[in-house]
């Protein structure tokens, strides 16, 4: 199933009485999730991601603007007629029932043509336990379950009606980060092995970079970028996107450009056809390549040895941030450690020295270089 | 060992009060429903026995006051419970004046018993002047006046269980209401993404959620209702007896300090039958609301 949203807008009245100014929870949204997919909705906290869901599901009524499922207009339609399947962030199971009836649940309230017997309610509650992995757990009371169990069977619960579209809203924040990472996997697996269009709100944009066919990030109720979690990574329209995505975060630098070159304090690092005057540049960790003759000098605080990547801490006067994370895949660390040996330390001490004076060069990889508009923070051309 | 001893010596205090003004009043009580023949005055007593609980259940006085606890039980526990729970349930509803109701309902409660009393008298006594406001309504839709404080057993008890309903109603209402506004409104949410009907909502999800509240209004209901007696004086006077709607703690007081009494063998052992009542009937509530735990109630 398709899902249109045309010019999506809803307004809240403010909470604080005070002030008279409509919160826009959601603004202007227009975009298309294609059949089938698995889409993240990714923001930071309050940014209007619920909302957003709820809006789909039929929860709140826009203010403006239109839902399309395929080519039917749902926007009028209550949540029960739209067919939606919806797992809330703390699963929402009735703490009094069962498993079974939890998931039957759904089944009992459907009327007229869609009513069906007790006989298949079972038979179509055991298929979705079983997809879901939890048939051995219906008698329990979700009070007897861990987490990742309950989720399972909200998941469960909401696709027991066959829905057209799964909504999903914070699916993995109550979970511990060793059960988030399964559990997303099996989200990843339940959504390919029914093909259904799920959609599922996140802030951690880790979680939605790793199991998204397409990542929605929005601020403020507005959508920045949509695009492939890899292309949204590698060409963010804007700083908050660059900064919002990639583990470690994205290093910035206030900059300026003069004479068609990028200037990083004194340092030179690229030529540029951007206009004269301050920029914003951010580098993503793995575009530092460790280089004696390399144009960026920053003052080198420790090497931390991350399996095969070592991460580098520095710092730079024209960082935003008070230091520099550089990732140095295996291939490059050679440098580092010809650097660290040079002293004549052996790594393990260098790591331990909080800090001394010592100097690291580094290049900077072009495609990891991104420029933006200080005032605006839009993207520039290199 | 010395943990426990501590955890005693803490206990001391409370123990003492408790065994004071708790347990040896209860064992007193057993002791002098057990004498028979005693005198207050002498302090003498003719024997030992169950001789004052086979007066006692054969008094006149005492089956009606029974009949009456009962009767007043039985109307009041249930019709009070649902009626506060259905409108705590369309206050939850409404946004438009809700805590101006909430306000109104909950006056009855800080009101003084005597005061609502008065409020009854004006309503249902019939006077020299007039017959009541109920009457002149009652006669506006052409029905004739009804004594309801000196007239038919029947208009005394609804009078009654009116009042009775109306003055432990804020409670209730006050309890439930916030046991419905403590539901998470979550499962409402999924239970709409789901088509669930309003009724189905209500009795699938709300009950169970708030049943523990309910079974906690339904067991101190019951208890209160079975010590009912202030309210019957507000409405009938001190002669319950006369008025024929004497209570069973009615009969105990009489016993002891009403114009007939001056009699505590009679009163003690009327006392430990309404406790042996009351005993049984919280047993038996406690058993339902487990039960019901266990099979659908809010875990
Ligand atoms: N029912 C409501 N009434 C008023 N404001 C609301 C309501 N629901 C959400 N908002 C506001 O809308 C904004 C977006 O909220 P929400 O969609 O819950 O964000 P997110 O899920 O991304 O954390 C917030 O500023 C929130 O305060
Ligand atoms: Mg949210």
């Amino acid at each position: 199933m398709k899902v249109t949203l045309e010019h999506l807008t809803k307004r809240f009245p403010n909470r604080n009485k005070k002030i008279h100014e409509d919160v826009v929870a959601v603004n202007d949204f227009t975009f298309e999730i294609p059949d089938g997919k698995l889409v993240g909705l990714l923001g930071p906290s309050g940014c209007g991601k619920s909302t957003a869901l709820n809006l789909i599901c039929g929860l709140e009524k826009p203010t403006e603007g239109k839902i399309f499922f395929d080519t039917d207009d749902v926007t009028e339609l209550p949540p029960e007629r739209r067919g939606v399947g919806m797992v809330f962030q703390n699963y929402a199971l009735y703490p009094h029932m069962t498993v079974r009836q939890n998931i039957i649940f759904p089944l009992q309230n459907l009327k007229g043509k869609d009513k069906i017997t007790k006989e298949q309610m079972e038979e179509r509650a055991m298929t979705a336990a079983k997809l879901v992995q939890i048939e051995a757990l219906m008698e329990r009371k979700p009070s007897e379950m861990s987490g990742g169990q309950q989720q399972r069977v909200a998941i469960a619960r909401a696709l027991v009606k066959l829905p057209r579209i799964l909504l999903l809203d914070e699916p993995l924040s109550n979970l511990d980060a060793r059960l988030r990472l399964s559990t997303r996997e099996e989200i990843r697996r339940i959504q390919t092995s029914t093909g259904i269009t799920t959609i599922f709100v996140t802030h951690d944009q880790e979680e939605a970079m790793s199991i998204s066919d397409l990542i929605i990030v929005m601020k403020e109720g507005v959508i920045q970028q949509i695009g492939k979690p890899q292309d949204v990574y590698e060409d963010p329209v804007n700083l908050f996107v660059a900064k919002f995505l990639g583990t470690p975060p994205i290093n910035v630098f206030h900059a300026r450009v003069a004479g068609g070159g990028l200037y990083l304090g004194e340092d030179r690092i690229a030529d540029t056809k951007a206009p004269e005057g301050p920029v914003t540049v951010g580098i993503r960790p793995e575009g530092f390549i460790p280089d004696p003759e390399g144009p960026l000098a920053c003052k080198l605080h420790r090497v931390e040895v991350m399996g095969r990547d070592i991460s580098v801490v520095s710092s730079h006067e024209a960082s935003e941030n008070a230091v520099i994370r550089s990732i140095i895949s295996s291939a490059e660390s050679e440098v580092v450690r010809a650097l660290l040996a040079d002293d004549s330390k052996p790594p393990k001490a260098a790591e331990e020295s909080a800090s001394d004076d010592r100097i690291v060069r580094f290049k900077i990889r072009p495609a990891k270089l991104y420029l933006f508009d200080t005032e605006t923070g839009n993207r520039l051309e290199l | 060992m010395k943990q426990q001893a501590k955890g005693w010596l803490y206990l001391l205090p409370a123990l003492i009060f408790l065994g004071v003004f708790m347990v040896y009043p209860l064992i007193d009580v057993l002791i002098y429903s057990l004498e028979e023949g005693y005198n207050f005055a002498s302090q003498t007593r003719q024997g030992v026995g169950l001789g004052n609980y086979a007066y006692v259940l054969r008094d006149p006085y005492f089956i009606s006051a029974l009949k009456n606890t009962f009767v007043i039980v039985i109307i009041t526990v249930p019709l009070s419970t649902s009626l506060a729970l259905l409108i705590s349930y369309f206050l939850s509803r409404i946004t438009f004046l809700r805590q101006a109701f909430q306000t109104i309902y909950f006056l009855p409660y800080v009101t003084n018993t005597l005061a609502v009393g008065l409020v009854f008298m004006i309503l249902f006594k019939k006077t020299a002047y007039t017959d009541g406001m109920v009457n002149v309504l009652l006669n506006f839709f052409g029905s004739p006046s009804i004594d309801f404080i000196e007239g038919p057993y029947a208009a005394k008890m609804f009078v009654m269980c009116f009042y009775t309903i109306w003055v432990v109603m804020p409670y209730k209402i006050l309890i439930l209401t916030s046991a419905l506004a403590s539901v998470n409104p979550v499962y409402y949410k999924a239970a709409r993404v789901d088509g669930t009907s309003s009724l189905r909502i209500f009795t699938r999800i709300t009950l169970p959620c708030i049943s523990p509240m309910i079974f906690y209004l339904v067991i101190t209901g019951f208890i209160g209702a079975f010590k009912a007696y202030s309210d019957e004086v507000a409405l009938f006077g001190t002669d319950l007896n006369a008025a024929g709607m004497n209570t069973i703690v009615g009969y105990v007081y009489d016993m002891l300090y009403g114009e007939g009494g001056g009699y505590p063998s009679y009163a003690a052992a009327a006392a430990l039958i309404l406790f042996a009542i009351v005993f049984t009937i919280t047993c038996i509530n406690l058993l339902v609301s487990n039960n019901k735990a266990g099979i659908g109630g809010a875990a």
